[in-house]
């Protein structure tokens, strides 16, 4: 896909090959969800990169430390997260009439409602609600779903700027990268790393600049207030939609988002469907988890709500585009649908001991980490047994960190399991032999019956002999070798445990483990 | 009281001292053990690799096998597996349903509610935290996630190994972060496993430890495979075994790993 063309205040690209290109940047895909090699191989990419692993480890700790702190004082925490995790499912069940109501409330009040299937869909509206404007530049509040629509690149295309202004976000778009955390966008990026994009891409930075996080706040800052203030249209997403107000609300921690929904004359909100809540006092409860659970914050600095226009106060000329994309099939599924629960506060990702290593790239989708594992393949769909979002669902050791953190109470680790089966099912369905389904059938045969498990067992010999005296095997032949990769193997026992046992209580004539009279051991 | 053992599928192969240990203790505290022969295993693998139809077959047996401690014919059932208790208290039952078998579905809960980890077995049923152990090394102790996480088995196995005489309980840095076995993620993600696993022996290795513990034999397998390649001093052992260790009978590791690594008992 393009770059960002004839967007002012930019240095001249740079080709993708140029050395000058920071490594442990990701160029811009043509799907957003969809991109890269599959999660092995993307992983072991990255894996190669220290100094991402490095930004990573220090910034997610961080993180972590902040949010258990602020969780821990919250006496009600458990109870807050039951009632946001039920009232998600609440909204699920009812989606349809709670979209109608929204709808209802927000054109009321003066809004505008558009309906959109998938990206194709909304990125057409978003363009030509801007093109009826007039105006050929846009700033934007940091938004996940215009990331996942890829928008900005679709506006390139369409000769409109449109300029990030969330920081973060800021100098991903600069690096002419792809986001790598669902918070923080260039959680990838350290300090150095930032004044070398800014240096370079930004058309004026102070001189003498530092990378001190303030100094370069600050030439972020200047950067913006141009576009802040000649700004006459902005798009942002939104955290919740209150169905039986029609209000939006964003929250934000810079400001940026205050500025871009207050000053411009024009306000397009592009939303996934699923971000609606019943009501406006429902608020109560999510702005006490999203905070602590994204930030590691009592309260976040900014939360903008509005409700459809208010005459003379903010932009006159509002606009909400409902994405769908994917999420009605998601719905679909009663188990999958729990994903939809999300409200993107990317804590599963703070925790999450594979993220922490791979970083975001790896997932090839702007939603990495164990959220992005779980919404990605149900938004794509697959598109048989080389798409590399079916490797999704096995990014994971199933420790469950996830779960713990999620706010909303989303049992990742049973979806990745479910998500696991329908790849499985998919080629079981396709009539595709795979090794593993090979290796699975054999296991299943084996373990199904205790005679059949006992046989296996004597042919556990090989294996010792490979180990030899030494007592344990430091290389496996294919598949096995992702093991002995890094690991040994010990030799198995000369003795099972159930001859041990057959050795050791000959008495055992216990009536309920008679193996009817039949010893195979 | 009269308590079924499984014995889990890798440890009966594989790691057999961790069940011969599970039953010296509940000997010694003066219970009955039993071993239904039936058993194989529990259908984890299965289902976190997504074979969940080919799962089923598999609880079924196991499902079978334990099914007479519903007609009391066992007190309960003990698995000294964090991760195995943990499929089959949360996901044989949604395995069944899935594949249409309701009846086993019930049956599975039904056995389930009677399964217990060794750590819940000793405090929460026999009310045991002093089960008479002597082991004079220097011990940490690896949480595994899913006795953590899916279980809740909590502070347990540490009030049980602080418990036990002679020993040197210490704290293992990042105690909750997974060791990256995941089961065959180990081999599927091999790369992302190595470097968790990297991490996890190098906090093992700065407690100065002369043993690390858990209570899963597969997620030892894979720390110690992981310390043997580095050549460690430290040696891994069941949550178990180290309860098993008495002055009269003192615990010695029965995997043929490498020699240097058996614990020498110490003398005083």
């Amino acid at each position: 896909m393009s770059t960002f063309l004839g967007i002012p205040g930019l240095r001249k690209t740079q080709p993708a090959h140029d050395p000058n290109i920071l490594p442990g940047t990701a160029p811009i895909p043509d799907e957003p969800l969809r991109w890269g090699q599959d999660f092995p191989h993307a992983a072991r990419e990255a894996l190669k990169n220290e100094q991402m692993r490095r930004n990573l480890g220090h910034a997610t700790a961080t993180i972590r430390a902040k949010r258990a702190q602020v969780v821990g004082e919250a006496p009600d925490w458990e109870d807050l997260r039951d009632t946001g995790s039920q009232l998600k499912i609440n909204t699920l069940a009812a989606l349809p009439a709670l979209l109608e109501q929204f709808e209802t409330n927000f054109t009321a009040r003066g809004g505008t409602v558009h309906w959109a299937r998938d990206a194709q869909e909304a990125n057409e509206i978003v363009t030509a609600l801007i093109k009826a404007t007039g105006e050929t530049e846009v700033v934007k509040v940091k938004s996940m779903a215009t990331q996942e629509i890829g928008l900005n690149e679709y506006l390139a295309e369409h000769d409109i700027a449109a300029y990030e202004t969330d920081l973060a976000e800021l100098i991903v778009q600069l690096g002419e990268d792809m986001p790598s955390h669902i918070l923080v966008p260039a959680i990838h990026r350290n300090r150095a790393e930032i004044k070398d994009i800014f240096l370079r891409r930004m058309e004026h930075t102070p001189e003498g600049m530092t990378d001190a996080p303030r100094e370069l706040a600050m030439a972020a800052r200047e950067h913006l207030r141009k576009k802040f203030l000649a700004a006459k249209v902005a798009i942002s997403g939104a955290n919740f939609a209150a169905a039986d107000t029609g209000t939006l609300t964003v929250v934000e921690s810079e400001g940026n988002g205050r500025m871009c929904l207050t000053l411009p004359e024009t306000l397009i909100t592009v939303m996934g469907i699923e971000k609606i809540i019943p009501s406006f006092t429902d608020l109560e409860v999510f702005m006490q988890l999203l905070p602590r659970s994204s930030t590691g914050e009592r309260m976040n600095p900014y939360t903008s709500l509005w409700t459809g226009v208010t005459p003379g106060d903010g932009p006159q000329n509002v606009h909400i585009v409902l994405v769908d994309a994917g999420r009605t099939k998601a719905l679909a599924d009663d188990v999958g649908r729990a994903a939809l629960k999300c409200i993107r506060c990317s804590a599963c990702l703070n925790v999450c001991p594979v993220y922490e290593r791979v970083g975001g790239h790896a997932y090839g989708s702007v939603y990495p980490g164990p959220i992005g594992a779980i919404l990605t393949p149900q938004l794509t769909g697959s598109t048989g047994h080389s798409d590399p979002n079916n490797s999704l669902p096995f990014a994971s050791s199933l420790c469950g960190a996830c779960f713990d953190a999620c706010p909303v109470k989303i049992d990742i680790p049973s979806l990745l399991v479910h998500l696991r089966a329908r790849v499985v099912d998919e080629d079981k369905a396709a009539h595709r032999p795979t090794g593993w389904g090979a290796a699975m059938s054999a296991a299943s045969y084996v373990m199904a019956d205790s005679k059949r498990f006992a046989l296996a067992e004597k042919g556990t010999g090989a294996l010792r002999a490979l180990a030899g005296k030494k007592g344990y095997v430091a290389k496996l032949p294919f598949p096995a070798n992702g093991w002995t990769q890094s690991r040994d193997l010990p030799a198995p026992p000369k003795e099972t445990f159930r001859q041990w046992w057959d050795r050791t209580h000959p008495q055992d004539s216990d009536p309920a483990t008679q193996n009817n009279g039949d010893n195979n051991e | 009281m009269r308590i079924a053992l499984a014995a889990t599928c890798i440890a009966d192969a594989m790691f057999p001292s961790a069940p011969i240990a599970t039953v010296k203790i509940l000997e010694r505290l003066g219970h009955t053990v039993v071993f239904p022969k039936e058993q194989t295993c529990c259908g984890q693998m299965h289902i976190n690799t997504g074979f969940l139809d080919k799962a089923v077959p598999v609880i079924e047996n196991h499902v079978n096998t334990f099914a007479p401690v519903l007609d009391n014919e066992w007190d309960a059932i003990v698995i000294p597996s964090g991760s195995c208790a943990g499929a089959i208290r949360h996901q044989q039952a949604m395995t069944c349903t899935r594949a249409g078998k309701l009846e086993l579905a019930k049956t599975a809960t039904a056995v389930a509610a009677k399964t217990y980890e060794l750590s819940e077995l000793l405090i929460d049923v026999l009310g045991v935290t002093d089960v008479g152990a002597y082991f004079p090394h220097r011990v940490t102790f690896h949480p595994t996630c899913h006795s953590m996480r899916l279980l809740r088995v909590g502070d347990r196995p540490y009030q049980l190994l602080k418990a036990v005489e002679g020993i040197d309980l210490v704290e293992l840095p990042s105690a909750d972060q997974c060791c990256g076995f995941g089961g065959t993620f180990a081999v599927k993600n091999a790369d992302t496993s190595s470097a968790m696993l990297a991490d996890k022996v190098s906090n093992i290795e700065s407690t100065g430890a002369r043993v690390v513990s858990a209570g899963d034999y597969s997620c030892l397998m894979h720390i110690g495979g992981g310390l043997n390649r580095k050549k460690s001093d430290v040696t891994t052992m069941h949550l178990a075994e180290i309860l098993a260790s008495t002055k009269e009978d003192p615990y010695q590791p029965s995997q043929p790993w490498d020699t240097s690594h058996v614990i020498e008992v110490a003398t005083k």
